[in-house]
């Protein structure tokens, strides 16, 4: 879909695209954080319509791909266990712990079951009181608060055989991080639209300002993305490093106040390992002291479980922008879809799974066409 | 997993005081739950990430992302039958993509 005709409205894409091309006088490198943002634009290839000098580098944000290899393996420890029934969402079922994935505890005989709400696990848990039914609460700011909601209702039903593992993960302790690392290239942001729904946008503009980097909260839709990238190198080109907001229909200078007051109760922040990146200090949330009861690290004792990545896969540099998905030895021969050597490559949201369905058939690395309408 | 759908609420009821919703997202009905957004009306539409209304979204953009994700089949990707997609490797092979 590399043609600006498939887009929804191609007159439009066209004048953003045309005003990029306008304005870019020098090469600028953005960050999109959020994976969503990563698969619309390799899937309608934005990257190949955008002026050269322009490098779209695929952020940290997707909590399937971050997830860290030691919380799968907790994960897939308590599932196995026979007084469980563990839900999830559908997509985390293929991320690779050591040697297994939930999918194939499920085939050992472990009750593993998908939810498409955290809300659908308490239901199970009222419906098998005699059963421990344990939630898998991974996400970004954007699903912490559905699974807040969750746990303090449990907790106000008294529904004591339901528990959370809880592995959440926060946009801008991340964006510091990248910021902060030595090898960092990134010159703008462009801000997970839905992260921002929930939270809001006042966490950035101290950002922006001690790390001089634009910011610009976007959304997920080809014509949101242009947007985006239109207003981050509008900013870069006048040497300006404001906070922007380029998808208000969705997203409100304070975000979602009842969901950020659930947060407070139920989360307390915490340092916290990124698969393929390493702790960044403050980038987490688990459950806090008024909830630990509901915390299923503790109750299952797997605390301890201490585990080390695969050095095959690179995804960690994958992930901090130093290298694209098909720059990896593995990809597309030993690690695919259906044989992950690590998260990015299963869920969709990953860059590497991004790739793979859009670019597999191009060389390595993917040309950059000339674009139709520079 | 964030992808966030807009719905339209179809009605709306309290259960052990908790607000529930039941919203159309383009043919595929859900209970979502309003706790987050609880003067949402019968009729409005919203984004809804996991089962939970986090935002009110105008009709015409809702409509609009609604028809691209389900050219795109984001809606199957995300209402479809999990288990399904991971025995399948969790993502649609690459031909089919390209037909597309
Ligand atoms: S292609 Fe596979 S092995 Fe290489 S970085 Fe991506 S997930 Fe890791």
């Amino acid at each position: 879909m590399k043609y600006i005709d498939e887009f929804q409205d191609p007159e439009l894409a066209r004048r953003l695209l045309d005003e990029i091309h306008a304005t870019v006088t020098r090469p600028w490198a953005l960050m999109e954080v959020c994976g969503g943002q990563t698969h619309s634009i390799i899937r309608h290839g934005i990257d190949q319509l955008l002026p050269e000098q322009i490098e779209l580098i695929h952020g940290p944000g997707c909590p399937v791909c971050v997830t860290p290899l030691e919380v799968i393996d907790k994960a897939l420890e308590i599932a196995s266990r026979p007084e469980v029934i563990f839900c999830s969402f559908g997509d985390m079922l293929r991320v690779p712990g050591t040697g297994r994935d939930l999918f194939q505890v499920r085939g050992e005989g472990g009750d593993v079951r998908v939810v498409y709400s955290p809300l659908d696990a308490l239901r199970v848990a009222r419906e098998n009181p005699d059963r421990q039914v344990v939630f898998f609460g991974i996400g970004f700011e954007t699903t912490a608060p559905p699974n807040a909601m969750t746990v303090h209702q449990a907790r106000r039903h008294g529904i004591r055989n339901f528990s959370m593992l809880v592995s959440h993960v926060r946009v801008p302790p991340a964006i510091e991080a990248i910021m902060r690392s030595p090898d960092c290239r990134v010159q703008g942001f462009l801000a997970a639209g839905h992260v921002c729904t929930v939270m809001g946008v006042d966490e950035y503009p101290a950002l922006a300002g001690r790390h001089r980097v634009p910011i610009v909260v976007t959304g997920f839709e080809p014509l949101d993305i242009l947007e985006g990238v239109r207003r981050t190198v509008a900013q870069l080109e006048r040497g300006e490093y404001g906070v922007e907001n380029a998808y208000p229909r969705a997203v409100r200078a304070e975000g979602n106040l009842a969901a950020r007051a659930m947060l407070e109760d139920v989360f307390e922040v915490t340092d916290r390992a990124w698969r393929g990146i390493g702790v960044i200090p403050d980038s987490g949330w688990r459950l806090s002291a008024k909830y630990r009861e509901y915390d299923a690290e503790a109750r299952f004792s797997v605390g301890d479980i201490r585990t080390s990545e695969p050095a095959e896969c690179r995804s960690g540099e994958v992930l901090q922008g130093l290298l694209k998905p098909n720059e990896c030895e593995a990809f597309g021969t030993r690690c695919t879809p259906r044989t992950p050597l690590g998260a990015t490559m299963v869920s969709s949201e990953g860059a590497c799974a991004a790739y793979y369905l859009y670019r597999r058939l191009e060389t390595t690395p993917a040309p950059r066409e000339a674009s139709p309408v520079a | 997993m964030c992808l966030a759908v807009p719905g339209r609420v179809l009605d709306i009821q309290e259960r052990d005081g908790t607000r529930l919703a039941t919203v159309d997202f383009g043919g595929v009905v859900k209970e979502v739950c309003l706790e987050y957004l609880p003067d949402l009306q019968v009729g409005e539409y919203a984004i809804v990430h996991v089962g939970f209304a986090l935002q009110r979204l105008d009709e015409e953009s809702a409509r609009h992302t609604l028809e691209l994700f389900s050219e795109l089949g984001m809606l199957q990707e995300e209402f479809g039958d999990p288990w399904e997609a991971a025995a399948g490797g969790g993502l649609p092979p690459v031909g089919e993509e390209a037909r597309k």
